[in-house]
């Protein structure tokens, strides 16, 4: 369980990037996290593994005080994965990468070998395991950021920005490995503006703006919500538009994506007596 | 009638852009990232570059401003002419005032402690009169909207704001292609939407060449002129939006605008209605059909 209770935080030169914010998130849940470049989406979730400490207020991880605990201790149970991978990797290559946290927390060399091996299956890195990640597009190494995080198998992941940089294809697989991790139980936190990946996987969304948190509820909720979504200077997926400008003719407000909008469609023009 | 106006009937004739055969393979690797490429660009098109990662857009966009085969070491085959210049004899600083490129983090782009400091430091490399930095300067701040902005540091503004100078620092070179590899990519929608306006409106405006990689579809697909899908180093698609769209761009593994992707699923349902490629298309053609 992460919880968050009045949480105020400073920066050094004065800034305040979170006034006042609660939250809670509880185990296995899949939550979103949006809202404007600077709205301090990024500031709170480096609170859930301690990089932060707040200024006022407090963070409990599964009961434990961020105040009284090391990031080494916390990182056990909330992985995060940064929006820049360049600022998280370091190794020569990307199997020395993947395995590092795994050889710091006092895994056997055969245990180590096989998890690195797996997670590299997963995330359609196998062929780069002796490239050293400079070398690999920037879509490729958020993938091994992303790795060298999953692969000690924190109970909470939280991914900043993980879609930047990915195409279609790879934001599809970055879906179902998000979906498999939370379906295994653990709680997926994603800080994200893609809009239209969030209407797909239909996660509950938070949304931030300017350090506090404006909205909270179901994506279908809160992403047709225009209002709200132009507050936190979002714009509504497409779909939710479509559906918004066809209220008059009966189609539902709360569709956000294209697979459900194909079976609202479907089912008017049937119960109309048309085609097909 | 004819006029003496037109100076070189040949520059005319002859395309912005224009690839033959060219392929190129970086240093250390087995397989081309550009494979047999034959391409023409007009003065003042408006390109969206996509493709799954990896197809070769990135390496395209890096002999649009000759770092290819300048910079990055490779082997290549056949002919790339920008400007009518050939990249492989082109110094790369003759290319850089041709070809402004935007990249996808403004951050790794500005260092100056001033926006119009940021901005001078392209006119003043090129080593032009006081007056006229000055003029670009003033210039291009405003046609990208960021003159309210010129005492503050980048490093002071938002994403948003950044992508904008970074853009003006590449528009005071005067460029007559403008490339952006991703420029929208760090940004909240808002800016994404704002940014990407501000790209079509100097391509309108300045009748500049635009090439833009940019996986934001739902964005970008409305605003521009062509379509080049790449995949494994080949151009594989070429053609308007509304014919790459509607028709192939589904199976080559690239995003399509979501109601593209909803009306190509009811075409699947028998309802042969056309795919739009906008809300607005999409809402008028199912109130015609739900009427």
């Amino acid at each position: 369980m992460i919880e968050v209770e009045g949480l105020v935080f400073r920066y050094p030169n004065g800034f305040e990037a979170l006034r006042g914010v609660d939250l809670r998130i509880g185990d296995g849940e899949f939550v979103a996290i949006m809202g404007e470049n600077g709205a301090g989406k990024t500031t709170l979730v480096k609170h859930f593994n301690g990089l932060l400490k707040p200024t006022r207020g407090r963070v409990l991880i599964d009961g434990i005080d961020t105040k009284e605990a090391s990031v080494a201790e916390l990182s056990r149970s909330v992985g995060l994965v940064f929006q820049n991978p360049d600022r998280q990797l370091f190794s020569e290559t990307v199997r020395e990468e993947v395995a590092f946290a795994l050889r710091n927390f006092g895994f056997s060399g055969e245990i180590v070998e096989k998890r690195v091996e797996r997670i590299l299956r997963l995330l359609d890195l196998s062929e780069y395991a002796d490239t050293s990640p400079f070398l690999l597009s920037g879509g490729e190494r958020k993938r091994v950021a992303l790795a060298s995080v999953l692969v000690w198998d924190p109970k909470h992941v939280v991914l900043d920005e993980p879609t930047i940089g990915q195409d279609y294809l790879q934001k599809e697989r970055l879906r179902n490995l998000v979906m498999q991790i939370n379906n295994q139980g653990k709680t997926v936190v994603i800080v994200t503006h893609d809009v239209e990946f969030v209407a797909e996987s239909k996660p509950r969304v938070v949304l931030m703006s300017k350090g506090s948190i404006v909205g909270d509820g179901r994506a279908e909720e809160v992403l047709s919500d225009r209002e709200l979504v132009d507050r936190a200077s979002l714009i509504r997926p497409q779909i939710s538009e479509l559906a918004d400008s066809l209220s008059d003719r009966g189609l539902p407000r709360h569709l956000i994506d294209a697979y459900s909008a194909r079976s609202a469609i479907l089912k008017l023009l049937r119960d109309k007596g048309g085609c097909p | 009638m004819p006029t003496d106006d037109v100076i070189d009937p040949g520059a005319i004739a002859m395309p912005q852009i224009e690839a033959k055969g060219f392929s190129f393979t970086y240093s250390g690797s087995s397989n081309p990232s550009i494979r047999d490429l034959d391409l023409e660009i007009e003065r003042g098109e408006f390109v969206l570059l996509t493709g799954p990662s990896g197809c070769g857009k990135t390496t395209l966009c890096r002999c649009l401003n000759g770092l290819i085969p300048n910079f990055f070491a490779g082997h290549w085959e056949g002919e790339f002419r920008v400007c009518g210049i050939d990249i492989a004899k082109a110094k790369t600083y003759e290319l850089a005032k041709l070809v402004g490129h935007v990249f996808q983090n403004p951050e790794n782009q500005l260092f100056s402690l001033s926006v119009e400091r940021e901005i001078a430091l392209g006119p003043e490399n090129l080593g032009l009169p006081r007056d006229e930095i000055r003029e670009r300067v003033e210039w291009a701040m405003e046609i990208v909207g960021i003159s309210d902005l010129r005492g503050l540091a980048p490093y002071e503004l938002s994403g948003g704001q950044q992508q904008k100078v970074a853009i003006a620092s590449v528009l005071a070179m005067r460029p007559e292609i403008l490339v952006l590899d991703e420029p929208t990519s760090f940004l909240d929608p808002k800016s994404a939407k704002a940014i990407l306006e501000t790209i079509a409106r100097l391509n309108e405006e300045l009748d500049m060449t635009v090439i833009l990689v940019e996986h934001r579809l739902d964005l970008a697909a409305r605003l521009v002129d062509r379509v080049l899908v790449m995949n494994e180093g080949e151009l594989a698609l070429d053609g308007g939006p509304r014919e790459i769209f509607g028709k192939a761009a589904h199976l080559m593994g690239v995003g399509l605008p979501k109601v593209t992707l909803l009306f190509q699923m009811l075409r699947e349902d028998g309802l042969d209605v056309g795919i739009p490629i906008m809300v607005e298309e999409a809402s008028a053609i199912l109130r015609e059909l739900l009427n």
